[in-house]
């Protein structure tokens, strides 16, 4: 396809910066630094227009009236620019362009954010960055102006093969349209175009679901991401099911689904690198990756969150921080403050490792003893694992690993992790009082 | 529309003319404490042994003679003179001037909803001791609770004055609590009286529980006046009522008065009935003091308020009173009479009801049944005094450990008025700390319960009630350890094995159901199912039946009652009186989760029980445990042997399917709020165990 321009001229500016950059990290350099963790963040944006709203979902989204894309469009950048600043990262390891559905967003929107973000910090020519895209706005030649505008790797929301349970998911594309989409994705993100699929829908039997899941298999790229349902409060699905209108779907049968799909896509040669992401050939999501090591994070956009150290306040404890929710309101605060920051918590140091371990066991390798001592120099994972009884229980069940590599959940395991996890964050806790009484 | 008595009468004062021809010259009964402005004279009748100033307080005394003058009233005769609901009014009222001969101590008594308030609103109207409004509605019904459901707990005295033929009579109308779980209370209240109205609903007919309490009366010896009460209702049938009476209680029908106690019809006909029949008391204003404790309740500024009944001498601010049940001693600080509420008087003569506030602390020291006489002059104790008998109990654990302390207090409080509950404090592994409460009967439970909830705003788990066992021990070990041979079993904890017990006890009580003959098929299937044996089965009438049974207690506690009622389309009553205790085959089932014993689950039972009960139980448990990553057994057992069994499958996926950086801070914030609740579950070998689980099974089912 035609060349690039909005790319190129990315990638020209980075260069232009990097040299600024080089000198200045040579400057930093001498001192030696614990880590490059510090220097550099995963940068995540909100789009929180939708068309339509979906029956399944509670994200923080908008349908628009009257939309002023060009004043969303320089609040998202201004925002960039300040919190980008704020955290004086040198470096952003990946850009995800999330929602709502971003792929309404205008690709010079896209376009003026990611040369903002290059303006501010490095941002690799070769580094990930992800647009969610809805079939019913994607079309071919769209699809083409994103990549143009600098996008490198495309998320489709397909949902579902099945139009009945398009309909009951509220999704405003057809089956057909979905996988039109998937094709022009592949020819034009090959290797780096991921799907979305739903699973555990009100009515879908362990048959219906297994079928539509072989079908795309064979047309899907090197990515699949697989979400059971959660019936969310607040959502007219959640209502209809509280109605008995549409049946609750049977929590044996969901767990078996999630077991035939996870069987599946290992037998299809996927690799189920976290729990609910299956990539082969290793086209894992290096953004979604860094959430689950715990790296830092600059969310920005209307409700996006985020986690860094706001290094130019000389603040060394990471901060948890969340933008306004409403969009008028936050561009209101960004054209008035230069950012829309609504919450702001420290997250002390135990704060981060339950993070770290929450997140980290989510991921097929777990928690590296190095990985975890970066956050923890002084505690490792044998001292806050090594002799619980009840960890040791878990090893016995076959659920948990803890060994030489570091802590992991078991195939098994990982399907109910979040019942590991209540007794590995009393764990966690309890050591860390335990060092904390003895260190005084 | 007041006309003030003058007060150049000295105390006398003429009635409006409305109040009919009999408008006589009165003495007030108030005696003013004030020598500045009153007029002395002489009291002009009853009692020849005293003569005693009077004193009337210029124009209070005969104030809202609306209340007095009883405009209309249909008899000539007949007139009310007391004034004494003056909020103004300081003074305090002569009770000399009533003596013994003029005296009527009565009660009414009745089945639940026949009547038994209202009729008694109507006699405090008529006697001018309330005035006549459309609020007056179960006045002597004071707590929400009555009025709510309708019943009787909290006895309730008032001091009727009524002229009658020209006699001015002090009629004490002492109320009694509606149900046989104060039956011990009910029988106390009668030994203060001569006489019953016994209230028989003209619709309903005789209850089971007109039954139990027309035997409390007649075997206190009481004058019984049978009243016929709703005959304005469409479905009245006086007649058969009649003839009910007249065979069960071997009382003329033309003894029976029809009333209509909400219109009013014939209510003045009773009040004269009881000055006609019920005799006065025998009793002897010379004697040595002797003062029954009938009742009391407790003031937070003034302490205990006993209400007693003078079978002998008086009563007067000073008086050194001991009582014979604790052998305390107490300074008299006030007497008074009851209107309901309290009206000082100088003193109280034999025969008389009303208060006496004396410096107790606790109504402990002034317990139902027990004797007052004066310090030094001992006198043999009124017959019938017993300590209050929990026949039922439960554990009481605040909902919030945090809330003990509240709740603590308000038990307190609420027991400050009910001696009746016995309390002693006790410890759930699963639900914290609380109390082990025994109660008269299951209504007093729940009365107590609600009355936490609705009085003090309290919010309670109570535990499935459970009745007292005993055993009679064979180990000398146990014999040794325990100091006697009968122990009594509160705690299911402290079952003894059946290899150190020659035989164990379960109490028992004697049930009367009356019911429309056509249920009784089904009842006596109920009945049966109830481990009930029968005693005695007769007609009533021509379509009514009594049956009588002996119930094991713990038989009745949860449902029965309901269960009688859906039985015979909510037509049959019930009622019960305690029978003592019969040997039992009693077993201690344990629960069992995945092989270990949970030890606040461990219920005694009747071995024909044990099976139902068990699989209840594993049920609700089944249902209350949320699934962990094992596979859960739930067993009910008798010693080793598994009776009932239920099984919670093990997890297979709760893992959250989303977990990106928009999502962390919420999951983090549930994860962590689950795993504060982890640290709280009780675990019972590796199963954790939610507080809930517990609550749903201990707790008190739901009745309706």
């Amino acid at each position: 396809m035609a060349a690039p321009g909005g790319w190129r001229a990315r990638t020209g500016l980075a260069v232009a910066l990097r040299s600024q950059r080089a000198a200045r990290q040579q400057r930093t350099l001498q001192k030696p630094l614990p880590s490059e963790e510090p220097l550099r963040a995963a940068l995540y944006v909100h789009w929180p227009y939708c068309q339509k709203r979906c029956s399944y979902c509670n994200f923080n989204k908008y349908i628009p009236r009257g939309l002023d894309e060009a004043s969303m469009r320089s609040c998202l950048t201004q925002e960039a620019r300040t919190l980008i600043q704020l955290s004086q990262v040198h470096r952003i390891s990946s850009v995800f362009f999330g929602g709502g559905t971003p792929s309404l967003a205008s690709p010079q929107t896209i376009a003026a954010v990611l040369e903002t973000i290059s303006r501010c910090a490095h941002l690799a020519a070769d580094a990930e960055v992800t647009l969610e895209a809805n079939p019913a706005s994607a079309g071919a030649s769209r699809l083409a102006e994103f990549r143009a505008s600098g996008i490198n790797r495309l998320s489709i929301g397909i949902q579902s093969l099945d139009d009945a349970e398009l309909i009951l998911l509220g999704r405003d594309h057809t089956a057909h349209e979905a996988l039109g989409t998937l094709e022009e994705a592949k020819k034009l993100f090959p290797g780096r175009t991921s799907i979305d699929l739903i699973f555990g829908l009100p009515g879908q039997s362990v048959a219906s679901w297994t079928k539509g899941l072989e079908e795309l298999l064979q047309q899907c790229d090197d990515h699949v991401s697989l979400y059971q349902l959660t019936l969310e409060r607040g959502t007219s699905l959640f209502r209809q099911v509280q109605q008995g209108s549409v049946p609750a779907p049977k929590q044996e049968v969901v767990a078996e689904m999630y077991e035939v799909a996870r069987e599946m896509l290992r037998d299809t040669g996927y690799r189920q690198y976290e729990v609910s992401n299956f990539a082969r050939n290793g086209a894992l999501s290096a953004h979604n990756l860094s959430y689950w090591q715990g790296s830092q994070y600059i969310g920005i956009g209307p409700g996006a969150h985020g986690r860094f150290v706001p290094r130019a306040q000389g603040e060394n404890l990471r901060e948890a921080r969340i933008q306004t929710l409403e969009p008028d309101s936050w561009m209101k605060e960004v054209q008035a403050f230069g950012h829309g920051t609504r919450k702001r918590a420290a997250q002390g140091e135990l704060e981060v490792l339950e993070e770290v371990l929450v997140l980290g066991l989510r991921t097929d390798v777990g928690i590296a003893h190095q990985h975890w001592l970066q956050f923890a120099p002084s505690l490792s994972l044998w001292d806050v694992f090594g002799t619980s009884v009840e960890v040791k229980e878990l090893e016995d069940q076959g659920l948990l690993l803890l060994d030489n590599r570091g802590l992991r959940c078991s195939w098994k395991g990982l399907a109910v992790l979040d019942s590991l996890l209540l007794t590995l964050l009393n764990q966690l806790q309890q050591s860390w009082a335990d060092r904390t009484a003895h260190g005084t | 529309m007041l006309s003030l008595a003058p007060r150049a009468a000295g105390g006398w004062a003429r009635l409006p003319s409305a109040c009919g021809a009999a408008a006589v010259l009165r003495p007030s009964p108030w005696v003013e404490k004030s020598p500045a402005d009153h007029a002395a004279f002489t009291r002009p009748c009853s009692s020849q042994k005293k003569v005693t100033r009077v004193c009337v307080r210029n124009g209070y005394s005969f104030g809202r003679l609306d209340l007095l003058g009883r405009r209309g009233s249909p008899l000539a005769h007949a007139s009310v003179f007391c004034p004494f609901n003056l909020p103004k009014y300081k003074g305090k009222l002569d009770m000399s001037l009533f003596p013994v001969e003029n005296i009527r101590n009565f009660s009414i008594i009745a089945h639940v909803d026949h009547g038994k308030s209202t009729l008694a609103d109507r006699l405090l109207e008529i006697t001018g001791t309330i005035a006549k409004t459309d609020q007056n509605k179960q006045v002597l019904d004071k707590l929400q609770v009555e009025r709510e459901r309708g019943i009787t707990v909290k006895a309730q005295t008032a001091s009727l004055f009524y002229n009658y033929e020209g006699i001015n009579y002090l009629l004490n109308l002492i109320d009694t609590p509606g149900h046989v779980d104060f039956s011990y209370e009910v029988s106390r209240s009668l030994s203060a009286c001569q006489g019953v109205i016994l209230v028989v609903d003209a619709n309903e007919g005789i209850q089971a529980q007109t039954m139990a309490n027309f035997y409390l009366a007649f075997e206190a010896q009481l004058a019984i006046i049978p009243v016929i009460n709703k005959i304005d209702l469409k479905n009245a049938d006086p007649e058969r009522v009649e003839k009910q009476i007249e065979k069960l209680f071997d009382l003329s029908k033309e003894e029976c008065i029809r009333i209509s106690a909400k219109l009013g019809t014939n209510v003045e006909k009773v009040l004269q009935e009881v000055i006609e029949k019920v005799p006065p008391p025998s009793v002897n204003i010379d004697d040595p003091l002797k003062a029954l404790v009938f009742d009391s309740t407790f003031d937070h500024y003034r302490g205990v308020i006993a209400n007693i009944a003078l079978f002998g001498g008086e009563i007067q601010k000073g008086h050194k009173i001991v009582s014979a049940h604790t052998g305390k001693t107490y300074e008299v600080n006030e007497v008074g009479i009851l209107t309901p509420n309290e009206r000082p008087t100088h003193k109280l003569y034999a025969g008389q009801v009303g208060y006496l506030i004396a410096g107790m602390k606790e109504v402990t020291e002034a317990q139902i049944g027990d004797t007052l006489y004066l310090h030094k002059q001992p006198v043999e104790p009124l017959p019938g005094f017993k300590s209050a008998k929990p026949m039922v109990f439960a554990g009481m654990y605040p909902v919030d450990q945090s809330e003990y302390n509240n709740l603590k207090s308000a038990i307190e409080k609420l027991t400050l008025n009910d001696s009746s509950v016995t309390i002693h404090r006790d410890s759930s592994l699963a639900l914290g700390a609380g109390w082990r409460l025994g109660f008269l009967g299951l209504l007093h439970l729940e009365v107590f319960n609600q009355r936490l909830e609705q009085e003090y705003n309290a919010s309670v788990i109570l535990t499935a009630p459970t009745v007292p066992y005993k055993a009679v021990l064979s180990s000398p070990k146990l014999i040794k350890e325990h100091r006697k041979e009968e122990i009594t079993i509160i705690n299911p904890a402290e079952f003894p094995d059946k290899f150190s017990v020659s035989e164990y006890l379960e109490p028992i009580v004697l049930g009367t159901v009356i019911t429309p003959d056509e249920y009784i098929g089904k009842i006596i299937t109920l009945c049966q199912a109830r481990r009930a044996v029968q005693k005695d089965m007769v007609y009533i009438d021509e379509h009514r039946v009594m049956l009588k049974y002996i119930f094991p207690l713990n038989e009745i506690l949860v449902d029965f009652y309901d269960a009688l009622k859906s039985h015979s389309s909510g037509y049959a009553s019930f009622d019960y009186e305690d029978a003592g205790y019969q040997t039992a085959d009693l077993v201690k089932m344990d629960i069992l989760l995945n092989g270990n014993s949970v030890e606040e689950l461990g219920t005694v039972v009747h071995k024909d029980k044990a099976y139902a009960v068990g699989k209840a139980m594993c049920e609700r448990l089944k249902d209350a445990i949320p699934r962990q990553l094992f596979e859960i057994a739930i067993q009910a057992t008798l010693g080793s042997k598994v009776i009932a069994r239920e099984t919670v499958k093990a997890y297979r996926k709760n893992v959250l399917a989303k977990c990106y950086g928009g999502d962390i801070t919420r999951k983090m914030k549930l994860l962590k709020r689950q795993a504060e609740g982890k640290k709280k579950m009780r675990k019972i070998g590796n199963v954790e165990v939610p507080k809930d689980a517990f609550i749903s099974v201990l707790k008190r089912q739901s009745e309706k």
